[in-house]
């Protein structure tokens, strides 16, 4: 015996209108569902070292491709499907809608199965998500970059957007450390950035091999190197997180206020949008509200750093 | 808000035509412990005569009747080379009956954080939104301290809420649904009589706080004793099993998973409710794990429930309904950590500066 008058009616978010607020969850696209990803095709993949890979990935659906624009320092949730989504900092030029470059360290199950992945494969990104570099603050200031290791990777985009902007910038510094020579990133770039782009570019290495000329010893040492000119200068840092307290005290040291460093901070994540908790510092999400943070939110975030 | 009245008989034919009538979960008996007292769960129940309507607590929260402890995100569908992703939101209408206060408190705060902001989260949204929610107040238990954090009434978040007044039940109807309901069984206007059986009732509940947990300033007390000794004792004592975590109303960590299906045809995308005590919360891929240590983690569950949220959502994220100090394995409660911070923190702050002598 059914009494339909006591029948709670169903609601489906998908067609009422509630369903509009959630739309706005990509900002620009209509995507209503925080789980769907643009579907891409790796296009190409360059082999960097032995670890470390460069994939270039193409966005299918043509108004996918237009929508997604980002800025220098953001970061996107990578879908490998099957396996499993990670977070990857963006390294190509925000200028190009063409394609879109990661740099990715082979280090766990996504990675690995990525890895095996050839050109033509079929992945997703969702995004961007995350802060950014105020490269607009910057301009007509100079410029220190700090890269060790794969910190880099993040570096290339508001390296990208300085060389394609290089008069709003002054002098602009590029001090990248690694722990060998071989483990060096992205050196075919070098020449270009420093002849064409007029980047300051040092480079040292921590052990070195019976190739290597160059400098020996940390990164810190870099900074002897170069004139600073503490009332007009940003610093970005990007790097392991024992780096980070090394080089922004002795930037301090140097007399670069606290807001005018700014580093990327990385975590683990699951969902990108501040719901999985999983990259919480103290009280606050690196995926929503970094992963760039300036050095003085870095310094009262405990555990931070 | 309308305020009605129904007799205890007529509400409880009223309950018994919306649960014959819809998919329902309430308050059942699945079980005793090892003391011999009844262990409450919500589960399905197909009348009225199966929800226990004098429950005490139940172990579990209802938070996974919105938050399963595991949900499909979205599936994949292999093809040469291709592929295509499934989302699917569709839930059935429930039926939730019986809650406390301090539970529909939580689902409010749940639906601060799941529902605000930049990425409200549609899975979230359409459980909330198919729930048909019954309140019901109680007395607390010994050793609740809902009241510390003002959650022991509860104004939003339910459809109907049901105080007990004697022989009948004083009705706060919160929507339109509920009240069509409502119109076919036999409601009347609160008189005066009621209302003031009603504020009696909940001084009554007020009165009956036993444990008291002082939160006022603590999240500036978590801050200053950040490096304090007592992460470390109460961390040593934790087992790291995350029950804290799967019983609590509010914590909504997750972990996300994909696996091929056996027939290598498509892939499904899940996730898992997650506790920040468990070893690998924060370790990232390389093995750097930012939080190594058990009072590390402790510690930061302290830290997201009673500071981090206050600073992004304004209020605390703990309702006070102890279910973590009841279930924890290694006698770990809030009322006893939190104790212990304000303890150190007060017989320092006496050794620096004695208070002024009594005259």
């Amino acid at each position: 015996m059914h009494d339909m008058r006591f029948t709670i009616p169903p609601q489906d978010i998908n067609k009422e209108h509630f369903a509009e607020e959630v739309a706005d969850f990509n900002r620009k696209s209509a995507l209503m569902q925080t789980d769907r990803g643009y579907k891409c095709r790796i296009t190409n993949i360059v082999d960097l070292t032995g670890q470390e890979k460069l994939f270039q990935l193409r966005i299918v659906n043509p108004e996918e491709r237009r929508l997604f624009t980002f800025l220098p320092g953001q970061f996107l949730m990578l879908e490998v499907p099957g396996y499993g989504q990670i977070p990857i900092s963006i390294s190509s030029s925000t200028n190009n809608q063409e394609f879109i470059e990661l740099c990715i360290r082979r280090a766990g199950r996504v990675t690995s199965a990525l890895f095996q992945a050839g050109e033509g494969a079929m992945v997703a990104i969702r995004g961007p998500f995350g802060s950014s570099f105020p490269m607009h603050e910057m301009s007509g200031s100079n410029v220190i970059l700090v890269a060790g290791g794969l910190g880099i990777a993040p570096l290339r985009a508001p390296l990208y957007w300085i060389n394609e902007h290089r008069d709003r910038y002054r002098n602009v510094h590029l001090l990248y450390g690694t722990k060998e020579p071989s483990q060096m990133l992205f050196t075919y770039q070098f020449e270009e950035w420093k002849k064409v782009n007029h980047i300051d570019l040092h480079t040292i290495v921590e052990e070195p091999g019976p190739q290597w000329e160059g400098r020996t010893g940390m990164i810190t040492e870099l900074l002897q190197d170069i004139d600073i000119d503490a009332d007009n200068t940003y610093a970005i840092v990007c790097g392991p997180p024992v780096m980070f307290k090394f080089v922004c005290n002795r930037l301090e040291r140097e007399g670069i206020p606290m807001n005018r460093m700014f580093v990327s901070l990385e975590r683990r994540m699951h969902c990108g949008m501040g719901k999985c908790c999983r990259c919480m510092v103290g009280t606050t999400f690196t995926c929503v509200d970094g992963p760039v943070f300036d050095y003085w939110s870095v310094m009262n975030l405990q555990e931070a750093i | 808000m309308i305020y009605k009245v129904i007799s205890k008989e007529e509400f409880s034919r009223f309950v018994d035509a919306l649960i014959r009538e819809n998919c329902s979960y309430g308050p059942r008996e699945v079980d005793t412990d090892r003391h011999g007292n009844p262990v409450y769960q919500f589960r399905r129940v197909h009348s009225a005569d199966e929800v226990a309507f004098d429950y005490t607590a139940t172990h579990s929260s209802a938070k996974h009747l919105m938050l399963p402890y595991r949900e499909e995100l979205s599936r994949f569908r292999f093809s040469e080379g291709d592929w295509e992703q499934d989302i699917e939101y569709r839930v059935k209408p429930r039926l939730l009956v019986g809650l406390r206060p301090c539970d529909i408190s939580a689902l409010n705060i749940l639906d601060d954080v799941l529902l605000n902001g930049k990425f409200p989260s549609p899975y979230y949204l359409a459980q909330r939104k198919n729930t048909f929610i019954i309140g019901m107040d109680h007395l607390p238990l010994p050793d609740c301290f809902c009241q510390s954090l003002n959650h022991h009434t509860v104004t939003k978040g339910f459809n109907l809420f049901c105080s007990d007044i004697g022989d009948s039940y004083y009705l706060s109807v919160n929507s339109s649904k509920a009240l069509t309901y409502l119109k076919n069984f036999a409601i009347g206007d609160p008189t005066h009589e009621d209302d003031c059986r009603l504020i009696e009732r909940r001084k009554l509940i007020k009165q009956s706080f036993q444990t008291e947990v002082e939160v006022t300033g603590l999240p500036s007390f978590l801050d200053i004793e950040f490096d304090s000794p007592i992460w470390q004792k109460w961390g040593d004592k934790c087992l790291n099993c995350g029950t804290c975590a799967m019983v609590c109303p509010t914590c909504y960590c997750y972990d996300t998973s994909e696996r091929i299906d056996t027939d290598l045809e498509g892939a499904s995308r899940q996730k898992q409710l997650y506790s920040c005590n468990l070893v690998d919360f924060a370790e990232v891929a390389g093995g750097h794990n930012f939080r190594p240590g058990n009072g590390d983690r402790l510690k930061y569950r302290y830290y997201h429930h009673y500071r981090g949220f206050a600073e992004n959502a304004n209020q605390q994220i703990c309702v006070g309904c102890n279910r973590c100090g009841r279930a924890c394995l290694a006698d770990i409660n809030p009322k006893d950590v939190i104790n212990d911070l304000r303890m150190e923190k007060e017989s320092c702050m006496i050794c620096v500066s004695p208070s002024p002598p009594r005259t």
